[in-house]
């Protein structure tokens, strides 16, 4: 069995949104970056498959040359190699960013066989657009089916839980077959040092896409407004109880 | 002249509101090019008891309420369970019969899946969870990132314009039309079934997290599993439900489904209490629909000071149960 799994770097912001003074992008001197947790949950599922089933996992991501860390934390969890879409860090549409994908996975699969599996996230932490893997699937004219929280093979299809207002909606498709996942369906293990030393040497393929002019274009990004209000404080420690909860009488909830 | 369609998201005869939403700011997009409103179904059968909530009395309440001049309903026997790609197959013939202007629906997580799929089959931009659309040449729209923590502003450059637009944030604002009701059988291809429900598990029960009234949280300085007795015990005295960071599932200490946050779930509760939570943008993307929040944190300069209403300076371990006790004792 092959599965891919789609991963986007991005900043890990703290307690607020701080932009650089063109408004253009986040100011990330100080931060660190990662993954969405909804992709942490897709290599997870990945890694989990290959494990029990015997195969390949990849982990693809496009972005500038630093995701190459994204990539590495993926292999440290288990994946077994990469490809690295490499981009200056300019901001990529979801139409742009799908087709280069498109363009990669039909590259991958005419050397190594098609993927039983793709994952991606439901939607991607910074931008949220809701639409790369659906937009992956159509091209590639195979199912696709978001959101899930749970996720079992069985035979040559797969059954597929979606969360819906407390209950589950379940669906069943056949592979190859992409899947969009949100944090939940499992949860994910930590690296061991192992598996980080092992990472350092796995694969990884670089390539440099083109890219087609967005349709959906970035202006500029706007802190909004409302937060930055002061709390009133109630009081200090165990003796602000009665000024508690005389706020939660008049607020009505005792 | 072209009109303007938007997918409308029912249940039992009643239209969601991040639907009746989506008309208002779909609307005012319009700008005097008719309003028109799809609504999915399975074959309605002409029997229906007077007086009762069905999709008809739905579609017709559209005009008078909310200013749609013509309402589409799609009916077809494959359509009880849910298929999205037989839904974007609908919504896309019907945008191409009427040579809509624009597209709109809800960004639910239906709304946003049947459109991307729309955008996917069409090879149309899509921009999801806006809170703003103006019409022009080029549509200039503000839409939410990060889970609303961040707005961005965009152009979108479609000669069909698709757009979702992020639940409350546009009050629903009443307005009159002459409504006309269409019903039609759409055509539909096996392939646009492969992926459907097969099977629906009902909800649990209990206090449900996005319903509650009263969410008492617990983040990393809760300390552990064991710790969110006193937690759990504030919830049950306020018939509340329990809510956690990220940093407590990814622990282990609390199952996902207690998670409050951007990849979480969204609460709007009376009162949410946040014990031991630092206020990071992504947790508060969760709980920005809350009414009041109370911050509970030993630290008086934790980011979540600047975004609630009101603080306890102090160890949780001591306020919580001091809370539960004060209640009891006012009982
Ligand atoms: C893309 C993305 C999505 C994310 N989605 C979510 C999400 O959905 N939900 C979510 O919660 N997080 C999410 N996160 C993680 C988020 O960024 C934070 O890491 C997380 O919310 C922090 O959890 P915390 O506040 O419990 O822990 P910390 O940030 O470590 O804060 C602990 C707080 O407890 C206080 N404290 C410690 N001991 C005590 C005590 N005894 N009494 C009182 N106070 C005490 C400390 O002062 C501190 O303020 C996401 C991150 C990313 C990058
Ligand atoms: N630059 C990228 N590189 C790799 N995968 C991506 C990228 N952008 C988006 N994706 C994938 O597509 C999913 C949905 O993204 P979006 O449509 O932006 O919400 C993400 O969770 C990722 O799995």
């Amino acid at each position: 069995m092959r599965v891919l799994v789609c991963v986007k770097r991005v900043p890990f912001t703290g307690g607020k949104m701080v932009l650089v003074s063109d408004s253009m992008a986040l100011e990330t001197r100080h931060l660190g970056f990662t993954i969405s947790p909804h992709e942490e949950c897709g290599v997870e599922e990945a890694v989990r498959l290959i494990e029990s089933q015997k195969g390949e996992s990849v982990v693809l991501t496009l972005g500038p040359p630093e995701a190459v860390e994204q990539l590495r934390d993926a292999m440290a969890l288990g994946i077994d190699r990469a490809i690295h879409l490499q981009t200056g860090g300019e901001e990529w549409d979801a139409e742009a960013t799908a087709a280069a994908i498109v363009e990669a996975i039909r590259a991958d699969e005419a050397a190594s066989g098609p993927f039983d599996l793709i994952f991606f996230g439901n939607e991607s932490a910074d931008s949220g657009g809701y639409q790369v893997g659906l937009r992956v699937a159509r091209e590639l004219a195979r199912p696709c089916v978001t959101g899930l929280k749970g996720l079992a093979i069985e035979g040559s299809s797969v059954r597929c839980e979606q969360e819906v207002e407390g209950g589950r909606d379940i669906y069943a498709v056949p592979t190859p077959a992409v899947v969009t996942v949100k944090e939940g369906l499992n949860l994910p293990r930590y690296p061991s040092v192992p598996g980080r030393m092992r990472a350092g040497r796995k694969p990884v393929v670089v390539t440099t896409p083109a890219r087609s002019p967005a349709r959906l274009e970035l202006a500029r990004l706007v802190v909004p407004p409302g937060q930055g209000r002061r709390a009133e404080i109630l009081g200090n420690g165990a003796s602000a109880a009665p000024a508690v909860v005389e706020m939660m009488r008049k607020i009505g909830v005792v | 002249m072209a009109p303007v369609l938007v997918l409308v998201e029912h249940t039992d005869g009643e239209a969601s509101d991040p639907s009746l939403q989506t008309l208002t700011l779909a609307r005012s997009f319009a700008k005097g090019q008719p309003l028109h409103a799809l609504l999915i179904t399975t074959p309605i059968q002409s029997d229906l008891e007077p007086g009762r909530h069905t999709i008809l009395d739905l579609a017709q309440d559209l005009g008078p309420r909310h200013g749609v001049e013509a309402a589409h309903i799609a009916e077809h026997e494959e359509l009880g369970s849910f298929a999205p790609d037989a839904w974007a197959a609908v919504l896309g013939q019907l945008g191409d019969r009427l040579d809509a202007s624009a597209m709109f629906a809800a960004g639910t997580d239906r709304g946003n899946e049947v459109m991307a799929r729309v955008a996917a089959r069409t090879g149309l931009p899509l921009a999801t969870n806006c809170v703003s659309v103006t019409p022009g040449s080029s549509v200039t729209l503000t839409r939410q990132r990060w889970g609303g923590s961040l707005l961005e502003e965009a152009l979108l450059h479609s000669p069909r314009p698709l757009i979702t637009v992020a639940p409350h944030t546009v009050p629903i604002e009443a307005a009159r039309a002459e409504t006309t009701v269409e019903r039609f059988t759409p055509q539909l291809k096996e392939q646009e079934l492969v992926v459907r429900v097969v099977e629906r598990v009902p909800p649990a029960g209990g206090v449900s997290l996005a319903e509650a009234k009263v969410v008492v949280s617990g983040g990393r300085g809760v300390g552990s599993k064991e710790g969110f007795a006193i937690i759990e015990e504030l919830a049950r005295l306020l018939g509340g439900a329990v809510g956690c960071s990220r940093v407590v599932t990814s622990a282990g200490w609390r199952p996902h489904t207690d998670q409050v946050g951007q990849t979480g779930t969204k609460i709007a509760p009376e009162l949410y209490i946040a014990c031991g939570i630092s206020g990071a943008t992504q947790h508060m993307a969760g709980c920005r629909g809350a009414k009041r929040i109370l911050a509970i944190n030993s630290d008086a300069e934790a980011p979540i000071m600047q975004n609630a209403d009101y603080a306890v300076v102090g160890d949780l371990k001591e306020v919580v149960p001091a809370i539960s006790a004060e209640i009891r004792r006012q009982r």
